[in-house]
């Protein structure tokens, strides 16, 4: 048994320590919310927080996670409250929605370092994110809007 | 559009089991089409809608159609809550249940062929609702006995001349009861009032915390997880396997050998995908064995037959040659893959007594008698239950990834859920198909063409996956011909040709379909003659759509809004434009030449869609389709060895990212036409555009996508 602290709770499984942590989520412990899009970290739809930082859980060993805080889009709030999922809300960035849940973490994670990202940084932190539907421009605009959110609740 | 009778309503009730129909209420089906979806003409081309207002005052519309980003689940809804006059948040969208009853309506009845234009999809939802809103007026007008125009309606209420109210939920069964009439008139466009307004998508907050489920998130009791091993080389089949490792392996429960290729089973999907590395499959080749790019290419380019025309304007492809002067060129366009983001999977639950299964499928009654043939069932034992699809782009138009799913589960008697990889989602596409185009003008003494001859060379795809449509001899494949047979400057004598010329592998409905493959041929061409005319590319197409208002005014305002001949020096314009769909666009590419290479620096594109259901959505997919078009103009292709493709993940097929998209410039004209297609039309000019400015850069013409192969990107 591997205990995992994901969301701040406890969780246990019974995969063998070298299953990716995205299946982990996925089949064992039923947190579809994260996605399957390459399974060889050139995606992004996998995306989840390890102690803070957008990990591709697709080729990260569940034994490597071991006693981390990781994080899920399940995590990020329990009612949408998150300010990048509100900014995401009001400006309707999901097409399909199927590369979002990725998109939303790795918009998290840099946000979390970076209160004031420029569009560079921003290129450069989302680049391993695809949008099949091309939902960019909206990404874009949606970090910059959490960006402001993010500063009004700190005031 | 004919309302389905109340009276097979009713005979048909059974199928809405649960809370919907339980206070019973008001049904009307109707014939469905439209919404700017990649769907071809032909069987399952045409879904079918219910309105259904409950005694509870729900008003929900239960549609057999997939959304897979285009936004339908809210743009469909805008159209029942202006007709009926209720805010939207009173209309709810549910999934066609996959009650055996409910898919039999559909298979007996409503499968119908034809279009699928927004004009006709439009104008039936807005009359279902007017036809809800007429039987509740009738209703009320009788329990009141007052005349029906004494009634008024407004937020779900209906209100007599003396005071007399009641909601639509109080009336639904009562208006049950009353004959559809035929000629219930929606209401003018000038007084709709959510229609036009860029209203917020339905399904945007599950698409935010990770709740919005596809095909790859169904969970069911029991479920097992499967893994695919396919034949490389494309059409290959299993000769033998030696399973006996595999077998071993943790969590391993079976292996099968199904008509796809070997299946393994397993408690969870890792174990299932480790244990596939573990079989020793030997394969079958058959005869793409030696198939390649280059004898895929040269068998288009030397393709044998007579053309089928398309069309023919004055004398056509013979004014050609009596010209005092003449252009040809030709153009080659790859195979290209789709790559949803969701790889293609399929969740199958066979029993004795039937067979559900859960996918994100653009094509249900396709897919559930493919299913019905795997398990060797009727096809009225089949449910379809479709998910969120994690993009379509036409390749869930394709039932490929069904038939494995459903042998498992047979096998097993569990259910299984099938998950491709990546690699098997790039291997094994139906690629959109290559085409090896040209192009003839002659020019008059002023350098206008007098006669343009196209010539379109490819595989067909509807001769493949709708076989009725191009069956009588002579019929031209409509989804070879688009943004050709249309060919919109004012040219005395055009022909339009078409040579189907199959290439051994199965092609499929990409995104935008041959409208990207004519319209790089025909606005490439057109800058080819404005050259040779030595007139500005925009001014001359301008004078040659005199005719054409719609496809004039987006040039020009695309022009106007990309400054067109004021370019800062160092920047670099090329301009294209198309019509699709019912749909006109223009775009202007702006480039810069980094080390010889060309640098996108902002697309402009100015369209007219028509009517605009919503602002926000159109305006999305519009850019969608931009994004989608960039790297099909500069990188993406699909390349085969051996019968092998050789693209299997996204470092090797490359596409946009959010650091190689430039600035999108969209504007939407304000128009009263009819609403166009508006998911597909703008991947279609993205690469003349660009093509056109690297011509105006560098004076070099680059014929063959995509442009990096020039070295030139
Ligand atoms: S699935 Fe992990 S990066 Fe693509
Ligand atoms: S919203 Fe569809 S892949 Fe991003």
């Amino acid at each position: 048994m591997i205990t995992l602290k994901i969301n701040g709770r406890a969780l246990e499984t019974d995969a063998s320590p070298d299953t990716p942590l995205l299946w982990v989520l996925r089949d064992h412990l039923g947190m579809t919310g994260t996605k399957f899009g390459c399974g060889k970290s050139l995606c992004g739809a996998c995306t989840v927080h390890v102690d803070g930082s957008a990990t591709r859980s697709c080729v990260t060993p569940v034994e490597n996670v071991v006693g981390k805080e990781i994080r899920t889009i399940e995590g990020l709030s329990k009612d949408r409250s998150h300010p990048v999922q509100q900014a995401w809300m009001e400006l309707d960035v999901p097409q399909c929605g199927y590369c979002q849940s990725g998109q939303i973490m790795s918009a998290t994670a840099l946000l979390e370092r970076n209160p004031n990202p420029t569009d560079a940084d921003i290129d450069s932190a989302m680049a391993g994110n695809i949008c099949r539907c091309g939902t960019y421009p909206r990404i874009r605009a949606a970090i910059h809007k959490a960006a402001d959110l993010m500063k009004g609740a700190a005031k | 559009m004919s309302p389905l009778s109340n009276d097979l309503k009713l005979g048909r009730r059974d199928f809405l089991k649960g809370s919907l129909l339980a206070s019973g209420g008001l049904l009307i089906g109707v014939t469905l089409t439209g919404c700017g979806k990649a769907a071809p003409v032909g069987p399952g081309g045409s879904p079918v809608a219910w309105l259904h207002i409950g005694g509870d005052n729900s008003i929900t519309i239960i549609i057999d159609k997939s959304e897979m980003g285009q936004g339908v689940y809210t743009s469909l809804p805008m159209l029942i809550a202006d007709e009926l006059d209720v805010p939207l948040s009173m209309v709810k969208v549910e999934f066609a249940p996959a009650d055996k009853a409910f898919i039999n309506v559909f298979l007996g009845t409503m499968i119908t062929g034809g279009s699928t234009s927004i004009r006709e999809g439009w104008s039936k939802l807005r009359t279902a609702g007017a036809t809800a809103r007429a039987m509740l007026v009738g209703a009320a007008a009788d329990a009141w006995k007052v005349d029906p125009t004494q009634i008024k309606v407004a937020d779900g209420k209906l209100t007599g001349p003396s005071g007399q109210s009641a909601t639509f939920g109080e009336m639904a069964d009562a208006a049950s009861k009353r004959e559809a009439p035929k000629d219930a008139k929606p209401k003018d466009v000038k007084d709709l009032k959510l229609v036009g307004t860029a209203t917020k998508r339905l399904d945007t907050p599950n698409k935010v915390d990770g709740t919005a489920e596809y095909g790859i998130d169904v969970k069911l009791p029991g479920l097992k997880y499967a893994a695919l091993s396919q034949s490389p080389v494309l059409g290959g089949k299993v000769k033998s396997v030696d399973s006996t490792t595999a077998e071993k392996m943790p969590g391993v429960i079976k292996v099968v050998t199904t008509s796809s290729g070997v299946v393994i089973v397993a408690d969870h999907y890792w174990q299932a995908h480790v244990a596939r590395d573990a079989l020793k499959i030997s394969w079958d080749d058959g005869v793409n064995a030696h198939l390649s790019t280059a004898s895929i290419r040269a068998g288009l380019a030397n393709a044998k037959g007579a053309p089928l025309t398309a069309r023919k304007d004055g004398i056509g492809a013979a004014g050609v040659k009596g010209g005092k002067k003449t252009v040809s060129a030709t153009y080659e366009l790859p195979m290209r893959a789709h790559a949803t983001m969701e790889p293609m999977n399929c969740t199958a639950d066979v029993r004795a007594d039937g067979c559900d299964i859960y996918v994100g499928t653009q094509i249900q009654q396709i897919a559930q008698a493919t299913a019905a043939a795997a398990a060797g069932m009727a096809p009225e034992k089949v449910g379809v239950h479709t998910t969120l699809l994690g993009g379509g782009f036409g390749r869930r138009l394709e039932v490929d990834f069904i038939p494995a799913a459903v042998e498992a589960s047979k096998a097993i008697g569990a259910p299984v859920k099938l998950i491709w990889t990546r690699e098997d989602d790039f291997t094994h596409d139906a690629y959109g198909p290559p085409a090896h185009n040209s192009a003839t003008a002659a020019l008059d003494a002023s350098g206008n063409p007098s006669a343009v001859h196209l010539n379109v060379v490819g595989p067909s795809i509807t001769a493949r996956m709708f076989p009725p449509v191009v069956a009588k001899p002579g019929t031209v494949d409509p989804f070879m011909v688009e943004a050709a047979a249309n060919y919109l400057y004012d040219v005395p004598n055009v022909q339009v040709d078409v040579l189907r010329h199959e290439i051994g592998i199965n092609v499929g409905f990409l995104r935008s379909v041959s409208h990207q493959l004519n319209a790089f041929m025909v606005e490439s061409f057109m800058d080819e003659l404005a050259h040779s005319a030595a007139k500005d590319p925009f001014e001359y197409r301008r004078a040659l759509l005199i005719k054409q208002p719609r496809a004039k005014r987006v040039l020009e305002e695309a022009a106007a809004r990309s400054g067109w001949g004021k370019a800062p020096a160092g920047t670099h314009q090329g301009i294209a434009v198309m019509e699709g769909y019912g749909t006109y666009l223009a775009a202007v590419a702006d480039i810069s030449l980094v080390d010889g290479k060309a640098k996108i620096g902002k697309i402009t594109c100015v369209v007219d869609c028509g009517q605009k259901v919503n602002p926000s959505i159109v305006e999305s997919q519009i850019v969608s389709g931009m994004v989608f078009g960039l790297p099909q103009a500069l990188w993406s292709e699909v390349t085969l060895e051996d019968g092998k493709v050789q693209q299997s993940n996204f470092d090797s097929y490359r596409v946009a990212r959010m650091n190689d998209v430039p600035t999108l410039d969209v504007l939407l004209l304000d128009s009263t036409e009819a609403p166009g297609g508006i998911g597909e039309p703008s991947v279609a000019v993205v690469a003349p555009a660009i093509a056109n400015a690297i011509f105006a850069a560098t004076g070099k013409r680059v014929r063959d996508l995509p442009l990096a192969k020039s070295g030139l990107v």
